[in-house]
């Protein structure tokens, strides 16, 4: 089955990672890349940008209300997402522990929605 | 009562707690099987020791005033339940005249018992260690679960179920009979070992969970060894832990680098751990078979002796993964072996061992790539050393070690 992992920074790790990445942090997320890919769980995934970089849009009695900023005003922010195929949550966890993400912020493991469901929505 | 006096009787109630909680449970439960009522039943206890001890003063017998007091809670709690049929053998002992029995400190320690019952075959083997670490030495799942890596609810699930099925699944409370014996212990000692692993993998020295559990397994194999003081193996678990634990303090610069075994400053081992460490492995081998503990004890007290004579033996710790690999052939002990043989006869000879692994065994262990990693840069082969270095580090999950490696690398 498929699991996403969450990745979650601080504002801090969110100012690191936009001015000072250096080859130290980028290295360690290029060898997570590997190890996925040689592994043979990774199915997708990508970087978001900043926080402030984002516009939150509903619609409310058929008018639009666009908001600046985030969705939810929360001190860790989405900052990126990986997808893996994995035998199991247990699997999914051991993965997430070794995000470098993990130990820089927090990473959430969630399974995604069964493949029916999802062939639902995209018809 | 003032707030000190209340804080030195909590403080006695966690002592009295953790040194008599699994004697106690073991106790409760070695008659009706139900490990959980009997944990409820202690757990009440202690919370009335809370508060009638500070006003009364702590009795002369703490354990056996718990070992009453849980006794009537389970009484309690089984008329509560009102479940006659399931409860048969509950209510069989609490018949017996409850006072007869805790008047006297002494009644039968079934600790040995109930380690084989959390590590008995019909239980999930990923539940062995959880169940140990609750049962007998107290832990709570919210921690349990925070060195496992799963949420409290879950791991909570998860050992309700596994006491569901001592109660209800017919394991019988014993020791294992003779033929039995060497597979059972083995499975006792892996579980207490696995704490230890989970223990020293998070020795990050800012994560309190890794030390804590490592301490935690070195109490349970002392426990073992008191109830079981002719074993081997268990002297060879407890040689093997306290030699690891001996190197604690060494294991990371004052600024949390991580230092390998090889870099680490020998006179920051513990001479005490490492000498308690080796008179168990020599009262272990004078009693002549070596199982998998002893000789990974073995490899240890080899390294062990870089402090006093300045140098590594490769030649005598590749003769001991020999004989490992011819018991316990993982690949743990592959991996290990090649790193010896890289040691002992050259990088090349240490990369034809690891080629000898299946890959498809080692797509996702780190340790085989950050060996392979280490021999191949000896070799000069810098770029595909880069590449067993990307994996070992995309394999990490210790941040120091995942920056020891990039350094590494280059």
């Amino acid at each position: 089955m498929q699991f996403a992992l969450l990745i979650y920074h601080t504002p801090e790790e969110f100012a690191i990672r936009k001015n000072d990445y250096n080859d130290a942090s980028l290295g360690a997320w290029r060898a997570y890349y590997k190890a996925l890919v040689e592994a043979g769980v990774y199915v997708g995934a990508d970087a978001l940008e900043v926080p402030e970089t984002g516009t939150t849009v509903r619609l409310k009695e058929g008018k639009r209300s666009v908001q600046d900023g985030p969705f939810a005003e929360t001190k860790e922010q989405l900052a990126g997402f990986i997808i893996l195929e994995l035998p199991s949550v247990d699997a999914a966890i051991e993965w997430a522990a070794r995000c470098p993400g993990a130990s820089i912020g927090a990473v959430e493991v969630r399974p995604l929605a069964p493949e029916a469901m999802r062939r639902g929505f995209t018809g | 009562m003032n707030g000190s006096n209340q804080e030195d009787t909590r403080r006695t109630v966690e002592r009295v707690a953790r040194e008599s909680y699994g004697r106690l449970v073991a106790y409760l439960s070695s008659h009706t099987r139900d490990v959980a009522s009997a944990e409820d039943a202690l757990s009440n206890a202690l919370v009335a020791a809370l508060t009638t001890w500070p006003r009364d003063g702590v009795p002369q017998n703490p354990e056996a005033w718990l070992l009453t007091t849980a006794r009537h809670s389970l009484i309690d709690l089984v008329r509560h339940q009102q479940v006659a049929v399931a409860s048969e053998p509950t209510l069989l002992l609490l018949r017996e005249n409850p006072n007869e029995v805790t008047l006297s400190a002494e009644f039968p320690d079934e600790r040995l018992k109930l380690l084989f019952v959390c590590t008995h075959p019909a239980i999930d083997p990923a539940m062995h260690t959880p169940l140990m670490l609750q049962t007998v030495l107290g832990l709570d799942a919210v921690r349990i679960a925070h060195a496992f890596l799963v949420s409290p609810t879950t791991m909570g699930q998860r050992l309700v179920r596994a006491k569901t099925k001592i109660r209800d699944g017919g394991i019988q409370f014993e020791v294992p009979q003779e033929r039995e014996l060497p597979l059972r212990l083995d499975a006792v000692l892996e579980a207490i070992y696995a704490a230890f692993g989970i223990g020293w993998d998070d020795m990050a020295g800012v994560d309190q969970r890794g030390r804590d559990l490592a301490e935690e397994a070195i109490w349970l194999a002392r426990v073992l060894l008191q109830l079981m003081p002719r074993e081997a193996e268990v002297r060879g678990l407890l040689a093997l832990m306290l030699h690891c634990e001996a190197r604690r303090r060494a294991r990371r610069a004052p600024d949390g680098r991580y230092i390998p075994l090889l870099e680490q400053d020998s006179q920051q081992w513990s001479l005490p751990l490492i000498e308690e460490a080796e008179r168990h492995l020599a009262e272990a081998s004078s009693r002549g078979c070596a199982g998998h503990f002893q000789l990974e004890a073995a490899i240890q007290s080899v390294h062990a002796e870089r402090a006093r004579s300045g140098r590594t033996e490769w030649g005598a710790i590749k003769l001991f993964y020999e004989q490992l690999i011819r018991i316990s052939p993982t690949l743990g002990t592959h991996t290990g072996y090649a790193a010896a043989v890289g040691e002992a006869n050259g990088p090349e000879s240490g990369l034809a061992v690891l080629d000898g692994i299946n890959p498809d065994d080692v797509s996702a262990y780190q340790p085989y790539w950050a060996v392979r990693a280490h021999l191949l840069q000896r070799l000069g082969k810098t770029s595909e050393a880069a590449h067993a270095f990307d994996r070992a580090i995309g394999l990490a999950e210790d941040p120091a070690v995942r920056q020891f490696l990039l350094r590494r690398r280059g």
